[in-house]
């Protein structure tokens, strides 16, 4: 990391308040755009959702909400089957939850606490399955599924997230016992309790919030599959399933009103582990 | 570690070892092996079926294009976002949270928001309207204009998963020790430079883990195109959901997923190599 002569000048103003005023407002102008580019789109589909038939087809359109009313998503809502999917993709993201976490989160703690042979293939192993497109995969589980009475179900959709959402688990919730020292156990050891106690008692409070955020990310990536989802299903369609079906045959403002549903836990899901956020991918991505 | 090694450990990870031999091994090695099988025998016919269908060189085409400009681009904009937003001192963290929000939102629900703004009476159009632009609606994402669809998708793309990058580089980010830049900056070094010459080679192994993902994830692309363009823009992964449910042959539906695992796993392996960094080059 040599700098090269011609690139030496006089010492840089310092950063920070100091920020020449130009430089500020350029900032401060790209930032605004950014930020409007995120939010723009997420603000016209939920004009779309609640603006019902007319707004869809209202030429031209104002950019300002205009007779936006509830009714649209109630009457998306009361489309048979909207409301089915609506529960089987709660039901398939609840499962992927429970179940990443309940095989993650031992996993997690066996790499945090122990060092034993066959640790970095298991590492390995975990990390590989993101160099493979894994929702594709599930194809061939179309068969085994149906012999299993597993196809068409939400539980085994859940089954494909959480081979999507585990090695998130695992690699998380490591950092997170790897962050409450040893010692607190080894402390309720001698205190007389089992390990198997001193998990309850000592870690677990401690790695809670921690877990929950796990537990979150793994719900938005259920409850976002397309993929598997779709190929899993036919009646007992998950809500991304259900939109991708009706996508060709349904009015725009039904799409819409879909777009907004499948939206909005995300967006709360974000907000509430945006701490937790940088922590899960600055680990997952060693 | 005092651990000595004991039966623990194994007994703890045993469950998902078992899961992932059940639901990522097996389905892997069935899908290669269902890409082969055929009525009689192991033959290359679902191949030869794949590669001689219409939709085969387009959806080749198109997902390759749409991966080639949407991953630079979405880096590019994600070191821009990450770089402004580590010179905030107020409202850092909304600005954050903001960013990051499309990192929840499913690739059908951004494919939707997208449409709300592009379809025919929508918000671009009557954006266009106004200042005079056009005379009436003007559709975009029809079979007629092929390449007003692809701009569609890759905005689209790059809005979805563009957080996704941010997140891996900022916590990279994080990790580079602040006294090096303010060591070049004692030097004389200008932020260009400073940004050259430290932050992007310390990036580098974020950077790799952000391609490596992406670049996977961008050959997987299928719920945003059908969203705004139906099967007027074949991608591979559509095309597999196609055969898979609708001409219900599952043997080419595995070829393609075969075929998207071959370029996964061969563009990881460029990245692996092309962006190699030595333990000691690690800040």
């Amino acid at each position: 990391m040599t700098v090269s002569a011609s690139e030496l000048r006089e010492p840089a103003p310092s950063r920070g308040l100091t920020l020449p005023s130009a430089r500020r407002l350029l900032l401060w102008t790209g930032l605004a755009v950014l930020l409007a580019w995120v939010l723009v789109p997420i603000y016209f589909v939920a004009l779309g959702a609640f603006g019902g038939r007319l707004g869809v087809f209202r030429w031209p359109k104002s950019i300002w909400p205009t007779d936006l009313s509830l009714a649209p998503m109630l009457q998306f809502l009361a489309i048979e089957g909207v409301f089915n999917a609506l529960i089987n993709s709660l039901i398939a993201a609840g499962s992927t939850v429970l179940l990443s976490v309940a095989l993650g989160a031992p996993a997690g703690y066996a790499l945090a606490r122990y060092t034993f042979p066959g640790q970095n293939v298991y590492r390995l192993l975990v990390l590989l399955t993101r160099a493979f497109p894994l929702a594709i995969l599930a194809l061939p589980l179309t068969v085994s599924f149906i012999r299993m009475g597993l196809y068409d179900t939400p539980f085994g959709v859940s089954l494909i997230h959480t081979v999507l959402a585990l090695p998130f688990a695992v690699l998380v919730t490591q950092s997170l016992f790897m962050g409450i020292p040893r010692e607190y156990e080894e402390a309720a050891w001698v205190f007389g309790c089992t390990r198997f106690q001193a998990f309850l008692k000592v870690v677990l409070p401690l790695a809670l919030p921690g877990l929950a955020a796990t537990a979150i990310f793994a719900f938005v990536i259920s409850w976002n599959e397309v993929f598997a989802a779709s190929i899993l299903t036919v009646r007992e369609r998950t809500l991304t399933a259900y939109l991708l079906k009706i996508l060709s045959e349904s009015p725009l403002h039904y799409r819409f009103a879909g777009g907004f549903i499948l939206i909005l836990p995300s967006v709360l899901f974000i907000f509430a582990i945006r701490k937790y956020l940088f922590a899960v991918w600055g680990i997952a991505s060693k | 570690m005092p651990a000595r090694t004991s039966w623990i450990p194994y007994a703890l990870i045993a469950p998902s070892v078992a899961f992932l031999g059940a639901l990522f091994l097996v389905p892997l090695v069935q899908t290669i092996w269902l890409s082969f099988a055929t009525a009689d025998g192991l033959t290359l016919a679902n191949y030869e079926r794949m590669t001689g269908d219409l939709n085969f060189s387009l959806a080749v085409r198109n997902t390759f294009l749409l991966t080639l400009v949407v991953v630079p681009i979405q880096v590019a904009l994600a070191l821009a976002m990450a770089t402004m937003v580590s010179k905030l001192e107020k409202g850092r963290d909304l600005a954050l949270w903001i960013l990051t929000i499309p990192l929840g939102i499913s690739d059908l629900a951004a494919g939707l928001a997208w449409l709300a703004l592009l379809q025919n009476t929508g918000y671009l159009n009557s954006a266009l309207y106004a200042l005079g632009l056009i005379s009436g609606p003007v559709g975009w994402l029809s079979q007629e204009t092929p390449w007003s669809l692809f701009a569609a998708i890759v905005l689209a793309e790059i809005w979805r998963a563009t957080a996704i990058v941010l997140v891996i580089l900022i916590a990279g980010l994080q990790l580079i020790p602040k006294e090096f830049a303010e060591a070049a900056e004692i030097f004389g070094a200008k932020p260009w430079t400073r940004f050259r010459k430290i932050t992007l080679p310390l990036l580098k192994p974020s950077l790799q883990s952000a391609l490596i993902l992406r670049t996977v994830l961008a050959f997987e692309v299928f719920a945003v195109v059908y969203a705004l363009g139906g099967r007027n823009f074949p991608v591979l992964a559509g095309e597999a959901y196609t055969w898979q449910n609708e001409n219900q042959n599952y043997g080419v539906a595995a070829a393609y997923a075969v075929l998207i695992m071959g370029i996964s796993l061969a563009a990881t392996a460029v990245y692996l190599r092309v962006l190699k960094t030595r333990p000691e080059q690690l800040p």
